[in-house]
Formats: C-alpha cells, sequence, structure tokens
C-alpha cells in the first residue's frame, strides 16, 4: 500500500498538472451552487432591460439615428461589464477558501505557487465564458446582431475572455487580500460601478462633458467595448474620432488586458505565498 | 535523530498600533517516533509554531528542521514529507469526500489512478467509505475532521502536526480520533499535536511542553509534570460539618504532615484535603483514624492532580482564562 512519491517533476509540467486539478474542482463545484449562474446572469440581464427599454430611449447616438441603434450600441458595453465583475467570482472565490482554511491546507502542500490561484482563474473563465454565452443570447432577444462576419465576431468574444482572464487577478488579489468573503465581494465589485459608467459602455462619449471624454475613452472598459463594437460592426462614435482609442481599438484592448495581466498576476501569486488565515 | 527541532523561534505579528509577540523563543526537540503534545490556552501561540514548522509562516528568527531539513529553505522538500491537519477542517465542502481525498492527492502528485486508489484505502481505514459519494455539507462535525485527518495522510507523511485535531468534538468523535492518532503512531509516525484539553495531552502524548506567551514554560512527561504539582491528595467529606476542624488536626498528626499550608478545608462544603505522599495506602491510615475518632465520612477519594492544576500552578491563571477573549 505504499506509494512512491516522484523525486523530481519538471516545474512547468507541475504548475500546469496543479492549475489543472484546481480548475477541476472549480468546474465541480459550479454546478452544485447553481444560485452562482442565477446572480452572475441575473445583474446584467437587467442592466441590457433597463437599458434597452428605458434609459436608452433618452440615450442618442451621435451618427446613428433610430431605436435599434441604441441596443446594437449597448450589447458590447453589457459584454465587456459583464466580464469585468469576473473579479468578483475569483475574489469571493479566494476569501472563501481562506477563510475556511483551505489556502493554509494547499499551501502546506508540495504544490506550485501558482496552482490554486491559476486554477480558479481558469475554472471561473470557464464560468465566466458560460455566462457571456447567455448574454449574447440576451442579446439576440432584443435585436443586437454583428455584422461583420462569424470570424470577426468570434475574435471579439476571444478579447472578452481575455479580458475576463485578466480581471480575475485582480479579483485573485483582492480576494486573498480581504479577510472574509463578504468584504471581497464589495471590495471586488465598488470600484468597478464608477469603473463602467465612466466609460462608452452605456452613453456614448461625445455625450459626456468635454473634461470626462478622454479619461473615458482612454478607460480600459471602454477600450474592450471600442474593440468589440468595431469586430461586431455595431455603432461606435467618438468625442476624438482621429485619437489612438478611435483608430486602434483592437490594439489599445489587448495592451490593457496585458498591461492588467503583467501587473496583477505576480502581485497575487506574491500575495498568496505569503497569505494567512490568522 | 530528531524529527522535529526548533531553536529559539520568533514571530512577532504587527498590528497598527502593537505588535503581538506569538513566538517568543520557543525551543522544540521531538525524537523520532514519539508524540509531543504542545498544550496551552487559546492565543499562546501553538498554532503559530505549528504554520512556522509546516512552511507556512517565516520565523522572524530562529531555525527549524523537520527531518533534518530546513523548513524555510527546504521549505518545498519539508512540505512533500509531513502531513498538517487543522483545527479548521479544511477541506472543499462543495466536493464529496472522495474527490477531496482525490484532489490532495493529486496535488501530493500522485498520479491519478494512485490517487484514486489512495482515496479508497483512506476511506476504509477511516470509516467513511458509505458517506465517499456525499458532499461534505452532509457531513457531521467528526466525519469532516477524519476526512481532514486522511488528507493529510495520503504521502504517508513520517512528521505528523495536528493542530487542535479534536476542538469541538463531541466525547464520542474525539474518542474515534485519538484511536485514529494513536494507530499513527503504531506505525511509527512523528506526531506534534497541539491543545488546550489537558486530558488529550495526557492521553496521547509522549511528552508535553507547556507554552504561555510565546514561550515553553515546562516540560516533561506527563507524570513529571503532574509531580510538580505535588502529587496525590485525599479528599475527604465528613457527615457532620462539627467535625470538620477536628478531622484535619487529626489527620496532619497521623500522616506526620509538617506544612499546614499543604492542607486545605473547606467549611461550608465540609471538605478536607491532605498531601497523600503514599497513595492508597494513606487512603487507608486516613479511613482507620476518622474511624477510631467515630468521625462519619460522607466520602473519600484518593484525587490525582490533573493538567489544569499543573496549568494553574504554572502559570498562575486557569487554562480557560483567555478563551473568552
Amino acid at each position: 500500500m505504499s506509494v512512491e512519491l516522484p523525486a523530481r517533476v519538471n516545474p512547468i509540467g507541475r504548475a500546469l498538472s496543479d492549475a489543472g486539478v484546481l480548475a477541476w474542482r472549480s468546474l465541480k463545484r459550479f454546478p452544485r451552487t447553481p444560485d452562482m449562474l442565477i446572480y452572475a446572469t441575473i445583474q446584467p440581464i437587467m442592466f441590457v432591460l433597463l437599458f434597452a427599454y428605458v434609459f436608452g430611449n433618452a440615450i442618442p447616438i451621435p451618427g446613428f439615428p433610430g431605436a435599434r441603434a441604441y441596443r446594437e450600441f449597448l450589447m458590447s458595453g453589457i459584454f465587456a461589464q459583464t466580464m469585468a465583475f469576473a473579479v468578483a467570482s475569483a475574489s469571493v472565490g479566494l476569501a472563501d477558501d481562506m477563510s475556511k482554511g483551505l489556502i493554509d491546507r494547499f499551501r502546506s502542500l508540495p504544490m506550485a505557487r501558482s496552482g490554486v490561484i491559476a486554477g480558479r482563474v481558469i475554472g471561473d473563465l470557464v464560468f465566466n465564458a458560460f455566462v457571456m454565452l447567455i448574454m449574447v443570447l440576451c442579446g439576440f432577444i432584443v435585436g443586437w446582431r454583428w455584422h461583420n462576419g462569424f470570424g470577426q465576431a468570434l475574435a471579439a468574444f476571444a478579447i472578452l475572455l481575455l479580458f475576463a482572464f485578466a480581471m480575475l487577478w485582480v479579483g485573485a488579489l483582492i480576494g486573498l487580500s480581504v479577510g472574509s468573503a463578504e468584504v471581497a465581494a464589495s471590495a471586488g465589485l465598488i470600484w468597478l460601478f464608477p469603473l463602467t459608467f465612466l466609460s462608452n459602455a452605456f452613453v456614448p462619449t461625445p455625450n459626456l462633458p468635454s473634461g470626462l471624454q478622454p479619461v473615458a475613452e482612454w478607460n480600459p472598459i471602454s477600450s474592450i467595448v471600442a474593440a468589440c463594437r468595431h469586430l461586431f460592426g455595431n455603432p461606435s462614435p467618438f468625442a476624438s474620432p482621429d485619437g489612438f482609442p478611435a483608430q486602434h481599438p483592437v490594439w489599445l484592448s489587448l495592451i490593457w488586458c496585458a498591461a492588467i495581466i503583467l501587473v496583477f498576476a505576480p502581485l497575487a501569486v506574491r500575495k498568496y505565498r505569503s497569505a494567512t488565515t490568522h | 535523530m530528531a524529527a522535529i527541532e526548533a531553536t529559539g523561534l520568533v514571530k512577532t505579528f504587527k498590528g497598527r498600533k502593537t505588535a503581538v509577540k506569538a513566538l517568543d523563543g520557543i525551543d522544540l526537540d521531538v525524537p523520532e517516533g514519539t508524540v509531543l503534545g504542545l498544550l496551552g490556552p487559546n492565543g499562546a501561540g501553538k498554532t503559530t509554531a505549528v504554520r512556522v514548522l509546516t512552511t507556512l509562516l517565516k520565523p522572524d528568527a530562529g531555525t527549524a528542521r523537520v527531518l533534518g531539513h530546513d523548513v524555510v529553505k527546504e521549505a518545498d522538500t519539508v512540505r512533500s514529507l509531513v502531513g498538517l491537519s487543522g483545527q479548521y477542517a479544511a477541506v472543499d465542502e462543495l466536493l464529496t469526500g472522495r474527490e477531496n481525498l482525490w484532489m490532495f492527492g493529486r496535488l501530493y502528485r500522485l498520479s491519478s489512478r494512485q490517487a484514486k486508489q489512495r482515496a479508497e484505502e483512506l476511506l476504509a481505514t477511516f470509516d467513511l467509505t458509505e458517506a465517499a459519494d456525499r458532499t461534505l455539507k452532509t457531513y457531521s462535525g467528526g466525519m469532516r475532521r477524519r476526512l481532514d485527518l486522511a488528507g493529510s495522510l495520503i504521502a504517508h507523511p513520517k512528521v505528523l502536526f495536528l493542530d487542535e485535531p479534536t476542538t469541538g468534538l463531541d466525547p464520542r468523535s474525539r474518542l474515534d480520533l485519538w484511536q485514529i492518532i494513536r494507530d499513527r503512531v503504531r506505525e511509527g509516525v512523528t506526531i506534534l499535536l497541539t491543545t488546550q484539553y489537558l486530558e488529550e495531552a495526557d492521553e496521547l502524548a509522549d511528552s508535553i511542553a507547556v507554552v504561555d506567551h510565546g514561550s515553553v514554560i515546562a516540560r516533561g512527561t506527563a507524570d513529571e509534570l503532574k509531580a510538580k504539582v505535588g502529587g496525590e491528595r485525599i479528599e475527604v467529606v465528613v457527615h457532620d460539618q462539627g467535625d470538620t476542624v477536628r478531622a484535619l488536626e487529626l489527620l496532619t498528626d497521623a500522616l506526620g504532615i509538617a506544612d499546614p499550608e499543604a492542607t486545605t478545608i473547606e467549611e461550608h462544603t465540609r471538605r478536607i484535603t491532605v498531601p497523600a505522599p503514599g497513595g492508597s495506602s494513606a487512603l487507608v491510615d486516613v479511613i482507620r483514624t476518622l474511624d477510631a475518632a467515630a468521625i462519619r465520612i460522607a466520602d473519600i477519594g484518593l484525587r490525582r492532580p490533573t493538567l489544569d492544576d499543573v496549568f494553574l500552578t504554572l502559570t498562575g491563571h486557569e487554562a480557560e482564562e483567555k478563551e473568552s477573549l
């Protein structure tokens, strides 16, 4: 009954294997907490309905007349916001593991240091892809369409998932820094609301006060939204149509994602190494 | 060879205004195949010591080795050699028992097949096979603790750290867990066990280190520690309240007690206690003496000092005193 431990495993293989096991764990958990999916989708669906049918009528899209233009404009904003909120799933999940002592248990195992967070991020990414799918169906129902072919639409979805991936590392850092799941839930979201409202997600930037326009156009969330609108062929008005964000929306979105990952992934792993429950 | 040795461990936690010295120069030495009980109230530094020894915390000063490997410099090696089971049953509530053990097995670098096989072995050993496919939400406290302990045994660790393994368990589950721990000892596993149950240290540990305010204030076997408090005592409850003072005088003479401080008398409960250096033979003397003087005895017994008495004597405060803080 003795089991020999392999003496040496190459570190990259080990990191991948550990991340895989932890991702498996996350995926096992999702179907057992169906309320998570309900809460993750109810908020964006409410936003779609509110903006499409209530506020949208009061928000003209410069250069794109007609009631349907706003719904086409809106959906990329909703997608990006939904992916940004991935922060909460990582932060709440990791804070919960911390408070239950599971992080201690994992840290006492001969695991790769990145394993727990990477597994969480991968698992949550799959979950968010599922949420994304629901939101796409929701968009179809309110009249949103893509116009540049399936290939470009697929590229837009890839950018959205890359953005979710980046934001999950932010969530991981928050989750490992706060004491409880309750704090993590609000700490993970409270700064996201102003960030999404100060973007092009719901209101076209030309409609904003001129002082806020550059802030909104360079906002990372705006860059994701603009890249999606560009790829989907949806209305995408800019206050400064000659600026870099308007000219190179896809590049700017990729730069933002890379920057977020490069800053937050090492910070999160470092936090994990010193994370303590007490 | 010492399986666990620690020298001068210091760990300070800095808060916003105050710094708490959780470890203040702890020295430990646990020979291979023995059980050390780390005994102390909440906040004494027991858990911090375990966290340093299992590589979860870096000490501010001092060194520690487990099976000859430095816990800071060779942390990864130490992690693959030890098992840790904590007071907060660190298992995933949404996974089943079988899934939890498989996951831990994989993280200990077993292949999927090996991890499955090891999970089955442990489920059988810990009497959890029937509950193996239920999520842990449905487990009782004792079952969770058993599964947690099973998780720490996956890689057949030579050294096991158990941080308050039975805190909060009902007496039946506690006895079950004690048996499981004894079985590991029989297999030659070295165990460091923290507990605030004095009875538990007495029951399981070969030697005991009493910890208070981050340092070891006494060490020895349970018997040695009890001897420090002053051996066995006889407690007599006399039938008539008027007899208590006379009974004490007679017993002081009969047993040749030189120090009146060593005796106690409680008039309202009619209870007197006297030291009994001879153990049960002194008990016979006491009964004879009181019988000869026609003093009726309501109750009498030989009382061995508990580790609670030890703690009170060593620290000047009750072991439980700090729990409410």
